[in-house]
């Protein structure tokens, strides 16, 4: 049976999304269980092929319906993938059951059953990109992630549809691109297997159509990962999307579009050439150091805390950028860090905001007085993220940004290590806008004891449903940071290819 | 020298974060059982801290690693001569200082009291942390902890102005922060390790150039906390916070662990013989004695009397990391011995200027004359407090001074002694009219007759102004400091 | 140069559409036309990949009568064209039915809202 987990884990949610639309029109109140079902048996799915790959100490390749590659399709998991699979099951699975209050409060009763099959076709595409050794298959993944997010999207709030619409035409050009980067590589190699392609690639290193074979793939994986200056689509569609929605792809469908650009750029492309033979890299570094300042002075600018925190998303795929940069074995185990660390943080954040919209009905930050007596749980779990973002230890995000920085210090990017500290002192001022408002209440008599006209203390009024999750993805962020050495000892230290 | 692995440093720290959580969860409903909570911790931490004194003075070190990241990158925590003597003052002044918070709080009818006691609890989950931190990413985790612990009381009042204060706190210390994480990444990227080792470890390991510019860069990182001039404004604007807060944080544990890890950095990372090659202890020693001057003749300008003892603080931490700079075994002594005697002295003034605020409400000095009469006990505690940061014997702050001095002589900087002095000529010329006006002048408002503080409120400045006199009687006693600033300047040097 | 022109001019045609198609979806105000540009780019890439698996003088790929022959059966592969590319593009168009399916519902429901498919104007009435 665990020999089968690596398609169950894309199956399962493809199917139970069919089983979802068409229960829901029988009877709307088993759609959230199914989902969760499913997700739950991702979840399980990919702690087993976790499990597998580290005992295995090789790559799992399962070949679909027994065809061999490279004619047939193969899923090949390594021990990139499994983490990212975890991590995307894992926040998956707990945005969903965080969703079904939210959806219902800010979606028509009647679209509940298609949001949620959106829902998990959304998270089947993602598991299938991350788990796919195929470069078309992964178009068609891509594609099958992006459809969903594109109609999910759509259900918003005013405005939401045209943003949508806009989605659907930049990530239409992303994803054309990517096919174009995947027709090149097979013009030139015959080939449209992951493995294979590596293999006959260096061939062909110095033709001219593989390079712009590269530029598509990353022109193509950018859009979709909102990299400066192609993520122009990302604030309006992810600030416009309903809550559950936003903290469902927010953290996910950009982390998993960084998996790809990894993969395209070392497990296909032989690091040789990424890095030695063009100046990929240096190009990557420049976008990442522009791009983070952009987002950093742009996210400032905001009072919508979502419409901020998407200009994070922004910010922080420049992180994963500078790691790329780098090109030596700390920055790329920064990078791989962060991706898993990210999914965590924004969904943290993520959580907090949809949650802060339901019980106050309002994103702007300047309205989020007297919150902390209101909602001291929803703050504390705000704190936390806020803090693992700005970076400081224990919490996960110190840990990747410690080794984008040594990275970068080995690496001798002087511009990109500023960058990264200034990025990090931006960061504690965008949170501390924000905590500030929503903790302290400036008075001029500070010893008025009484509080006349201050609504009394109480526990949020949130459910518990939503939030249970958005506690449990803090604890989570805390673990993750306390126990990074042992993920980085024995996963990411075998992610990473070995002529780095 | 022997290294015993136990968990008790664990236990110290895990003290007041549990004591944290558990003030919290009680809340404002119960507030006898949140101050016995706070009391509890603080006693709990002072009795662990105190056990693992014996095996320190005969020269073991106790170390146990929290967790392992990567090769040569440990949370550890690591109990040596030093960081006994920061972790000591610490503890022990929380004690005292959780009594007279309480007392303080109580009888002002504060607001967000549990607010207080959680934050402050994690501050000093923070500042042991730094104590006892055996490299620099644990050092670091723990200094940005106590930063981020820190903001909340620094804001507690929440005007406006408070909130400015608040603001221009985060903004030194987080940008210092940043320095220190870059230099860190750069100290492990030349030397492997983070580890703090007596006598410096990064000998060899970079060119003359790249490590001057480490230094720097540690020292601008550490010397917004230890308030360097020009990076010391937000200590002055801190002042704005509640006269506990003033007292332990901004006299004894955040400026204190600024200071502590300014000489880490100089004792520990780089080692006098690394420095005096690089020449930058001298030039360390010039940039502070601008700041020691300066911070005085400033404070003599001041009206508010948190202020005036805000620069007197700013100068005397200078004081210490001048001692250090020197390099010397009898500076690194006075500097060592200056950090808690200093901040006995320092905490008794706070008190003493809060409990003015309690009883009277008045702040400003041009205010408080003939306080004396109304509240000798206070002004006595204050005046003993006084001359010892002048240096008048038998307070122990003339045991600290004495030392620095030899320190200077050793070194064969005859200059650094006349800052030294000039500052002592200072430290009269501002604390003086305090005390003078406080007994022998009259203001308005000020009793004639005998009206202390609320009892909570002055017996811990009985405490700590008695404290003062005992260690500069007998410095060495109960709590060992002489002993463990003469070992650890011994490893230094000799080790 | 010239020559490369007419030998390869399967690459010239795709490049001539895709850019036409780009520039329809960034220039162009209105979104049905918008949509058409995005629709022309992705059958150029189509095209494109349908080209390059042709081969001069070959046939289809399809072997006549192979039905039941299994492994007996020995065929020359260069005598017929490509067919991966084929099978790909099938893929391919489905993908773009489903995005230009999506496209139109959501052109529909714009227009409900706001009674405009120009876009300058949406997103005035948005900004009021």
């Amino acid at each position: 049976m665990i020999e089968q987990f690596p398609v169950l884990i894309v199956v399962t949610p493809l199917i139970l999304s069919f089983v979802v639309n068409v229960a829901g029109l029988w009877n709307r109140r088993l759609c959230f269980y199914i989902v969760v079902v499913a997700l739950a048996s991702c979840v399980v799915f990919s702690l087993g092929i976790l499990k597998t790959v580290l005992t295995q100490g090789e790559p799992i390749r399962y070949s679909l319906g027994n065809w061999q590659p490279p004619w047939g399709i193969e899923y090949v998991i390594d021990h990139l993938n499994a983490l990212i699979l975890v991590s995307v099951a894992v926040v998956a699975l707990l945005v969903a059951v965080y969703a079904k209050r939210s959806l219902e409060q800010e979606i028509h009763e009647s679209k509940i059953p298609q949001v949620y099959t959106l829902f998990l076709l959304q998270v089947t595409g993602l598991l299938g990109i991350t788990a796919t050794g195929d470069l078309f298959n992964l178009y068609v993944l891509l594609e099958i992630a992006s459809f969903s997010a594109y109609a999910v999207i759509a259900m918003g709030e005013r405005g939401a549809d045209f943003a949508a619409f806009r989605y659907v035409i930049f990530g239409t050009i992303g994803a054309c691109a990517y096919l174009l980067g995947t027709g090149y590589l097979y013009i030139l190699t015959g080939s449209l297997n992951m493995i294979d392609v590596a293999h006959l690639l260096p061939q062909s290193f110095y033709s001219k159509a593989l390079l712009v074979g590269l530029a598509f793939f990353m022109v193509g994986v950018g859009i979709k990962m909102g990299i400066f200056p192609l993520h122009v689509w990302l604030p309006d569609a992810y600030t416009l999307a309903p809550s559950a929605v936003s903290a469902l792809l927010a953290p996910l469908f950009t982390k998993v579009g960084a998996y790809v650009i990894i993969r395209i750029m070392f497990t296909v492309f032989d690091p040789a050439f990424s890095i030695d033979l063009y100046p990929v890299t240096d190009i990557v570094g420049w976008l990442a150091a522009i791009g983070i300042l952009f987002a950093c002075i742009m996210a400032l600018a905001q009072s919508d805390l979502k419409r901020m925190l998407c200009y994070l998303i922004v910010a922080e795929m420049g992180y994963i950028l500078i790691g790329l940069a780098s090109a030596n074995r700390l920055g790329l185990t920064g990078a791989i860090l962060h991706i898993v660390n990210d999914m965590f943080m924004m969904a943290c954040l993520f959580t907090v905001a949809g949650a802060i919209f339901y019980q106050t009905g309002t994103r702007d930050i300047y309205q989020f007085r007297y919150l902390h007596r209101t909602m001291p749980i929803t703050l504390a779990v705000f704190v936390v993220g806020a803090l693992s973002v700005i970076g400081v230890p224990p919490l996960c995000g110190f840990f990747s940004k410690w080794y984008l920085l040594l990275g970068a210090i080995e690496a001798k990017q002087w511009a990109l290590v500023v960058v990264l500290l200034i990025s990090s002192l931006i960061y504690a001022v965008l949170f501390f806008r924000v905590i500030e408002r929503a903790y302290l209440e400036p008075r001029e008599d500070h010893s008025h004891a009484s509080q006349k006209g201050h609504p009394a203390p109480t526990l949020d009024k949130v459910p518990l449903s939503m939030l249970a999750p958005m506690v449990f993805i803090a604890a989570g962020i805390i673990l993750l940071g306390i126990f990074s050495g042992k993920i980085i000892a024995h996963i990411i230290e075998f992610a990473i290819p070995a002529a780095l | 020298m022997e290294t015993i692995h136990t968990a008790t440093p664990l236990l110290a720290l895990l003290a007041s974060l549990i004591g944290a959580f558990l003030i919290l969860f009680t809340g404002g409903k119960r507030p006898n059982l949140r101050e016995f909570w706070t009391i509890l911790a603080a006693v709990t931490k002072f009795a662990l801290i105190c056990s693992m004194l014996p095996p320190i003075l005969q020269g073991k070190i106790i170390e146990y690693t929290v967790i392992e990241i990567y090769k040569g990158i440990t949370f550890q925590l690591r109990v040596d001569t030093f960081g006994m003597i920061f972790a000591l003052l610490a503890s022990c002044l929380w004690v005292v200082v959780s009594v007279y918070s309480i007392g303080y709080m109580r009888t002002l009818k504060e607001h967000a009291q549990t607010r207080y006691f959680f934050c402050f609890a994690l501050a000093l989950f923070g500042a042991t942390g730094v104590a006892l931190a055996g490299n620099v990413l644990t050092l670091y985790m723990f200094y940005e902890i106590l930063t981020v612990a820190t903001f909340p009381l620094v804001v507690h009042k929440e005007t406006p102005e408070a909130i400015k204060a608040g603001r221009k706190y985060l903004a030194y210390l987080l940008t210092g922060a940043s320095f220190i994480l870059f230099a860190m990444g750069l100290t492990y990227y030349l030397t492997g390790t983070l580890d703090f080792a007596p006598g410096g470890f990064v000998a060899g390991h970079g060119s003359k150039e790249l490590l001057s510019l480490l230094f720097v860069v540690f020292i601008i990182g550490f010397g917004s906390k230890a308030a360097i001039m020009p990076l010391h404004e937000w200590l002055p604007s801190a002042m704005i916070a509640p006269a506990p807060v003033s007292a332990l944080l901004h006299a004894v544990a955040v400026v204190k662990a600024g200071v502590f890890c300014c000489l880490r950095v100089i004792l520990y990372i780089f080692g006098p013989e690394v420095l005096s090659d690089l020449g930058l202890g001298i030039t360390l020693a010039f940039v502070v004695s601008f700041t020691v001057i300066f911070a005085n003749i400033i404070a003599l300008t001041q009206d508010n009397l948190k202020r005036r003892l805000a620069f007197s603080t700013i100068n005397n931490l200078s004081i210490i990391i001048l001692g250090a700079a020197l390099l010397s075994s009898q500076g690194i002594k006075g500097a060592m011995l200056h950090i808690p005697f200093h901040g006995f002295m320092k905490i008794t003034l706070f008190m003493c200027a809060g409990a003015i605020y309690v009883k009277t409400r008045l702040e400003n000095i041009s205010a408080m004359g003939g306080i004396g009469r109304q509240m000798p006990i206070t002004m006595a505690a204050f005046t003993i407090g006084a001359a010892g940061l002048i240096g008048i014997p038998p307070v122990c702050g003339f045991i600290s001074k004495w030392y620095l001095c030899l320190g200077t002589l050793e070194a064969h900087e005859i200059i650094f002694l006349m800052v030294l002095l000039a500052s002592a000529l200072l430290d009269a010329a501002y604390f003086f009219p305090v005390i003078y006006g406080a007994f022998f002048k009259h203001s308005k408002g000020i009793k004639s007759t005998f009206d202390e503080a609320p009892a909570l409120v002055v017996a811990p400045i009985v405490v700590t102004a008695i404290g003062t006199l005992l260690f500069g009687l007998f410095p060495d006693a109960f709590i060992h400091f002489f002993q463990l600033a003469a070992l650890s300047a011994q490893n230094i040097l000799g080790g | 140069m010239i020559d490369t022109l007419f030998t390869h001019y399967n690459y010239w045609v795709f490049a001539v559409l895709l850019m036409i198609g780009l520039y329809s979806m960034m220039a162009k105000n209105n979104l049905m036309k918008k949509l058409i540009g995005m629709n022309i780019f992705q059958w150029a890439i189509i095209l494109y990949f349908i080209s390059i698996g042709a081969k001069r003088g070959a046939q289809i790929p399809i072997v006549v009568g192979a039905h039941g022959q299994g492994e007996n059966l020995a065929i020359h592969a260069a005598e017929y064209i490509n067919p991966l590319p084929h099978v790909l593009m099938l893929t391919a168009i489905v993908v773009g039915v489903a995005t230009t399916g999506i496209s139109l519902a959501l052109l529909i429901a714009i227009y409900k809202r706001y009674n405009t498919i120009e876009e300058d104007k949406i997103i005035e009435a948005l900004k009021k």
